[in-house]
Parts: C-alpha cells; structure tokens; sequence
C-alpha cells in the first residue's frame, strides 16, 4: 500500500510509517487507531505534513478532513517541521528569575527565528516550556535529550557551534 | 408484537402529562405534545435516518426537576423515564437559553438584512422568538475568509455556529467527510481537509450542507445578476429550461402548501422574466432515456459492462471519480438531461428557430447546487460553447421572480414553449428517487419486446421511508433484467462496494445523491428537514406523470421528430457526438 514515489528521504519514513499501521493492521481492526498512528508518525517525521495525513487517512479509509481535524485539536500535533535538534528553553519559575527569558532571546537573536520557529536550514527548532523539574540547575535549556544546566549569556553560541559541528548526540 | 404500555414511559412536560415514547428525547417528546423548543444543531429526520445530536448548541436547555434546585439540560439529548418532569419555558429555562443564543450572536455577523438567508435562518428566528434586542456581551471575534472557489457551495465560516449539521450529512449520509471540525477552542472551525478550498476537494457538491445549515454558513453561489444581465441584452437570445422537481416545491416559496404543482405558474413567471424560449428540461429526460434504454440494450447484448449506472446526478459522478476512480466504465456515457438539453438547444433547435448558436444563452433552472458545477465541466461542450452557461437554483428563480414584482397567485397556467418544450410523465419522476430508473424501465420493455407494458408503475423503486437500496425485477423475453436504486451516497457505497467486489447481480442501477432525489436537492426551498414536505414533493412527480396521457419516453413526439429530424437513431454517431460523454479520474 506503501505509495512509492519521487519523495526521498520522507518517502523512506513513509514506509517506516506504513510498517508500524502494517503491525496494527495484523494485531485486529485499525479502527480506533488514528491517535497512535498520528503519535509514531510524528515520532518518526518530527511533524505532520499534510501529504503524510492524506496517506494515513488513505491506509485508516478515513476522508483526510477527519485527520486534519485531529491534527489540528491537538496541540501536541505540529505540522511545522521541526529542527534536527529541538531546544527547550525552560520558563519555569526558578529559571525565569535568573534570566531564562534573556537566554531565550539570545537564542532567538542567533538563530535568527522566533520561539515556536524552525531555522530554514531545519537545523533548529525552538520553544520556550514550562518547568523541567531541574530547579536546581536554572536557568535550563534542553536541546533533544541532553539537558544544559546554569547556561549564561555567553554560552548560547557556544552551545548552538557544539551542534552545529559535533553533530549533538 | 411488544406490548403499548412498555414503549411509553409517563412524563410531564410544563404540567402537561404526555405518555412519550421510550427511547425519545424531550425534544421528540415535546414536538409530539405540541411544544416547541427552539433548537439549532439537532437534526433528525427519521424516515431517511438523518441525525445529528452533538448536543453542541445549547439552545434546547430546559429545566428539570431533580427534586432540588431543577438543573438545566440540554432536550435533545436528555432522554424521557417514568416520572421526569420537565419546565421547557420556565424562568431558569428561558434565561439559560437567551444567554446562549446571545453568545453566538456575539460571535456572528449582524448583516442579516444583507444575509442570502436572511428570514431563512434559524438562528434569526430564534434571537426573533426569544426576545434579544441587545447583546450583552462583547469581545474578540473570529474572522474567517469566504470560500466561494467552486462557484456552486459558499462557504462563509463566519456565520457558522459550529452545530456540525453539515459535517454530519457529508460524513454520515453521503460518506464523503469533506468537512470536520477543525482547531480547538474559540478558534475551532468546520473546514476541509488543510483548509483547501472547496474546489479542490473531493466535495460533490450535493449541497446537502447547504440544506441543513441553520444560518448563512453555507449557501448556494448566486447566478442572478449575471442572468439579469443577459435577459436585458437585446443580442442574446436566452433560451431557459426547468428540471422536473423544480414544479414540485417552487410554490413553496410564494405561500403555497408543499405538494402542490406550480408547472403552469411557473412557465408563466418565465416567460414574465423575459426569457426567450421557456422549454423543459423533461424533454431531454426523455432523449435520455432513449439514449440510455439503447445503450443498456447493446451492453446486455454485446456483453458490455454490467451494471449499468445512471448518470443524470452529476454529484453522484462526481463521487464516482474520486471514491470509485476504477468503477468509472460503469455509468452511462449519457450526459445529463441539462447538459444534453443544452446541447441540443445550440445545434437542433437553434437550426429550427435559425438562431446563430452563439447568441443562445442556455439557462437552467435546477434544484440542484451540483449542476452549476456541471455546467463548468469543460467536456460539456460542443463546438467550443458549453452547453449549458448558467444555473439557477429553485430558490434563486424565486428571488427572481420576487425581484421582478411578478404576484406568483395571479399568475395564470401557461404551457411550455414548443419545441423541446414537450415531456412524457415518465420525465416527471425523474425528480424522485427511482424515477430514473422506473422510466428506463417502460421503453427499455417496451422498445425491446415490442409489447406494452400493463402496469406502468414500478411501485418497488418508489418511495424512500426507512429504505436505501431498492430493487426491481423485470423479464424480456425469458431473461430476468435486475434493477436497484440508490438515494444518498452511503447507500450508493454499498452498491459500488458489491461491484468492485464482483458481486453485483443488477443489470442497471439509478443513484442519486440527495435523500430522496432531486426533490430533496440543494437548490430547493428549504424544508427544514421536515420528512412530510419532501413526501408531498414526490407526491406531485408522480401525480403529473399519472395524469399525463403520454407517460413513455419513446412515445413523445417531439423526441420522435428530433431522432428523424437531427439525430438519426438513438446512440447513433452525431447522437454520441452531441450527447454523451466521458469522466474523469479524479481519487481522493
């Protein structure tokens, strides 16, 4: 059912996406199932383009509206593409009084978008988020799984070079 | 048999004591008492098993007694047991229900006098029979863009009051889904799939949205003006036909009780608006059935493809190119009977009246939102002109005639223009469920044996009360010819399910879109999803075909003449030419 066409490297996480439905399929009805379907898609893609949608909505029998209105209630769903490395900048109390908006700033000056943006290059995504629970280490910025306790000012550009070159971990 | 007494549960309403139905809601149960409770996002219509009870609205709230206070609940969606007692127009009630609809009005365009449903909307009834003259509440509105990209449904989400009514027709009767609720909170919307425009769907066009949307959400593009414009303009020669269940419901619009036929006024409004030739669209229905009956004849014949399809409701084909792209042999090549009326109104007809067929404007009145969307269709052409180059609705022939100052009472009954002004009554029922196919069935009997039918009525294919799939039997000359009727797309689904399955034992099929057929169209005055007008409605189709001394297709004289005259035979190479057509892969 996989729709093999010109869409490289997207087409091959398409048919990662087709595997998992396929396993779902074989396990009973996938009726009941778009909201997991959805969830490992965007675990796999990192968002939710609509031609994905429509594929889904292809292999579930659903009209693409019906996924789209999913999609679109939710706000864990993101049909924005994210960055390769997603970076959080914690908002929580404690950071926020020791300067966690300042270092969203710079972020936001050096990379050149806004929180909730993704860099043209989608290298970086950005978002602000509420309390990680690392009080101890404010102001926090996780970037994907790796947290960054105590980050100045100054560390901002050094931390985004370490991703750029060292290709993160 | 269940016993009376166990299917009624004894409740009161406004102390009222009323033995309801068990299983009913207290709106159900209060309609049956004779109490109204306003409502906006219910909608149930049982015969053809319509429903949508999302309890969204909250317009329905009435108070009930819990023995306390009496709490609010929604009557739509509170069913009635033995000993509930309920105040529908209680202070508490009539309070709760104001603030409600004060709050969609808060969020709603007050144009209303501008409004193309203005006194047709359900929501300024309500805000009418409730008494608001203020709205105390004040804040952010939502703005929306107007969706007018098809040129046949507009979509203007900023008069929606998100009932769902028509994400519930669209997903649920017709099995399409071009509509969901989309977004969340005060930003929720009722839009398509990434708010692509309408034209770009796998939307019909049934219009059925259209029928049940309780305000101005969504509502049938208009082509008045621009008819305006060329019935005052002295080069063109404007030639106008009707469709047969227009005459079924247009009374409606002028006061008239539904079920009454409005033929003869409504050739008389026409002919008052200027249009130059006021013809039938009955006429090409009977060409149609000449071309399809021998078309069906060769494909039993030669072993073409079996089942044929109908293909007079061009929302239905629609549907076919998107959800059954590989079914797409089995339709009729037939054009519909609008489209081969056109045709023949810029070839035949205009050689009769020497008329240079570029200067015919060929003017459709439909019930119908889908066939303005045909009428666009590039393959329906001949010679480079469409043939057919505007589409008004029932309700649009309406406002005209309203708008031209014409008393519809007064109007005298006045007969078709000649010629493609005559019709058999087996034209008539073209415009309900069944009477495609009932009328397929006379002249394909009687054009195949040469025998007369004895009994013209196939009471089998008619009527649609709490039935889908209708089936008939026919036999010509020892073979058993097997017929089934679909109204509503999900019903139709089940017959092309059967087909892709290879499992299909009919020989011909007739689907229609709308619940009901035509009668029920989009472009129809609104019956407010009452089940006895659109009875009423087939009532008439049936009535005028059974009153008619002409009642076979074959039999029409002036169908006759053109074949002699123009066409040759049926299905004939210049019959092909100018009458049939192709589809269009299209997918979802």
């Amino acid at each position: 059912m996989a729709e093999k066409n010109k869409c490289g490297q997207d087409c091959v996480q398409l048919s990662e996406i087709d595997v998992f439905i396929d396993k779902l399929e074989q396990q009973g009805s996938l009726e009941g199932k778009l909201i997991a379907i959805l969830h490992k898609a965007q675990e796999i893609l990192g968002y939710l383009p609509e031609e994905v949608q429509s594929h889904i909505a292809r292999r579930l029998s659903l009209p693409p509206a019906k996924v789209y209105g999913v999609v679109s209630f939710y706000s864990y769903f993101s049909m924005i593409p994210k960055g390769k490395y997603v970076i959080n900048v914690c908002m929580g109390t404690a950071c926020f009084v020791v300067g966690a908006d300042k270092i969203l700033e710079e972020f936001e000056k050096q990379l050149g978008i806004k929180a909730g943006q993704t860099t043209p290059d989608r290298q970086f995504s950005l978002y602000a988020l509420r309390c990680v629970g690392a009080c101890g280490l404010a102001p926090v910025v996780v970037i994907n799984e790796k947290m960054h306790g105590k980050v100045t000012l100054k560390d901002v550009s050094r931390i985004i070079d370490e991703y750029k070159e060292g290709d993160g971990r | 048999m269940e016993k009376t007494e166990t299917t009624k549960v004894n409740i009161t309403i406004n102390d009222i004591k009323i033995a309801a139905n068990k299983g009913d809601s207290v709106l159900d149960a209060a309609k049956q008492a004779g109490i109204k409770i306003p409502h906006l996002c219910y909608l149930n219509m049982h015969d053809l098993e319509v429903l949508n009870r999302p309890a969204a609205c909250r317009v329905c709230m009435v108070e009930q007694d819990d023995g306390r206070n009496g709490k609010l609940v929604p009557a739509c969606a509170t069913f009635v047991y033995e000993g509930m007692t309920i105040k529908t127009n209680s202070m508490n009630a009539l309070n709760a229900r104001r603030t409600v609809v004060e709050l969609l009005l808060s969020d709603h365009p007050s144009d209303c006098l501008l409004c193309v449903k203005n006194l047709n909307c359900d929501l300024q009834r309500f805000a009418m029979e409730l008494g608001i003259k203020t709205i105390h509440y004040e804040g952010e509105t939502t703005e929306f863009e107007m969706d007018m990209s098809s040129k046949t449904v507009v979509k203007d989400s900023n008069k929606c009051i998100l009932c769902r009514r028509c994400e519930a027709v669209c997903a649920n009767v017709q099995s399409v889904g071009v509509l969901s609720g989309v977004g969340r909170g005060f930003s929720t919307t009722v839009a398509t799939a990434f708010n692509k425009p309408l034209i770009e769907t796998e939307c019909t066009f049934c219009g059925q949205c259209v029928a049940v949307c309780p305000t101005g959400a969504l509502t049938g593009f208009s082509n008045t003006r621009a008819i305006w414009e060329v019935l005052a303009d002295p080069d063109k020669y404007v030639v106008v036909q009707v469709a047969p269940a227009v005459r079924a419901a247009l009374g409606e619009l002028f006061g008239y009780p539904a079920g009454i036929s409005s033929t003869g006024k409504m050739v008389a409004a026409l002919r008052r608006l200027g249009f130059d030739k006021v013809l039938d669209t009955n006429f090409a229905a009977d060409v149609t059935i000449m071309e399809e009956s021998t078309e069906l004849m060769s494909r039993v014949k030669e072993g073409g493809k079996l089942p044929l399809i109908c293909s007079c409701c061009p929302s239905w084909i629609k549907f076919c190119e998107h959800q059954y792209p590989d079914l797409l042999d089995h339709p009729s090549s037939c054009k519909s009977p609008q489209e081969m009326f056109g045709a023949l109104a810029k070839s035949y007809l205009a050689q009769k009246l020497d008329v240079d067929p570029k200067k015919i404007v060929c003017v459709s009145i439909m019930p119908c939102l889908a066939k303005k969307y045909e009428a666009s269709r590039e393959e329906l052409s001949n010679d480079g002109l469409p043939n057919v180059d505007m589409v008004l609705s029932t309700r649009e022939l309406g406002r005209m005639i309203k708008e031209a100052g014409i008393s519809f009472e007064h109007l005298p009954n006045e007969k078709f223009d000649s010629i493609m002004g005559q019709s058999s009554g087996a034209a008539d029922i073209f415009g309900t469920t069944g009477g495609v196919l009932e009328a397929l069935l006379r002249s394909y009997y009687e054009r195949s044996t040469g025998k007369t039918l004895e009994k013209l009525e196939f009471e089998s294919l008619r009527g649609f009360k709490d039935i889908g799939i209708k089936e008939a039997v026919i036999e010509i000359d020892g073979t058993e010819i097997k017929v089934a009727v679909a109204h509503e797309l999900r019903n139709a689904r089940i017959l092309l399910d059967e087909i892709r399955e290879g499992k299909s034992a009919y020989h011909a099929i007739e689907i229609m879109a709308c619940p009901g057929g035509c009668i029920a169209g989009g472009g129809q005055p609104f019956h407010h999803s009452s089940e006895e007008i659109l009875n009423k409605r087939r009532e008439v189709l049936y009535n005028e075909d059974k009153v008619k001394a002409l009642r076979r297709s074959h039999e029409n004289p002036e169908v006759l003449a053109l074949y002699e005259e123009f066409l040759g035979e049926p299905n004939s190479e210049k019959a092909h030419e100018r009458l049939h057509t192709t589809y269009v892969k299209r997918g979802v």
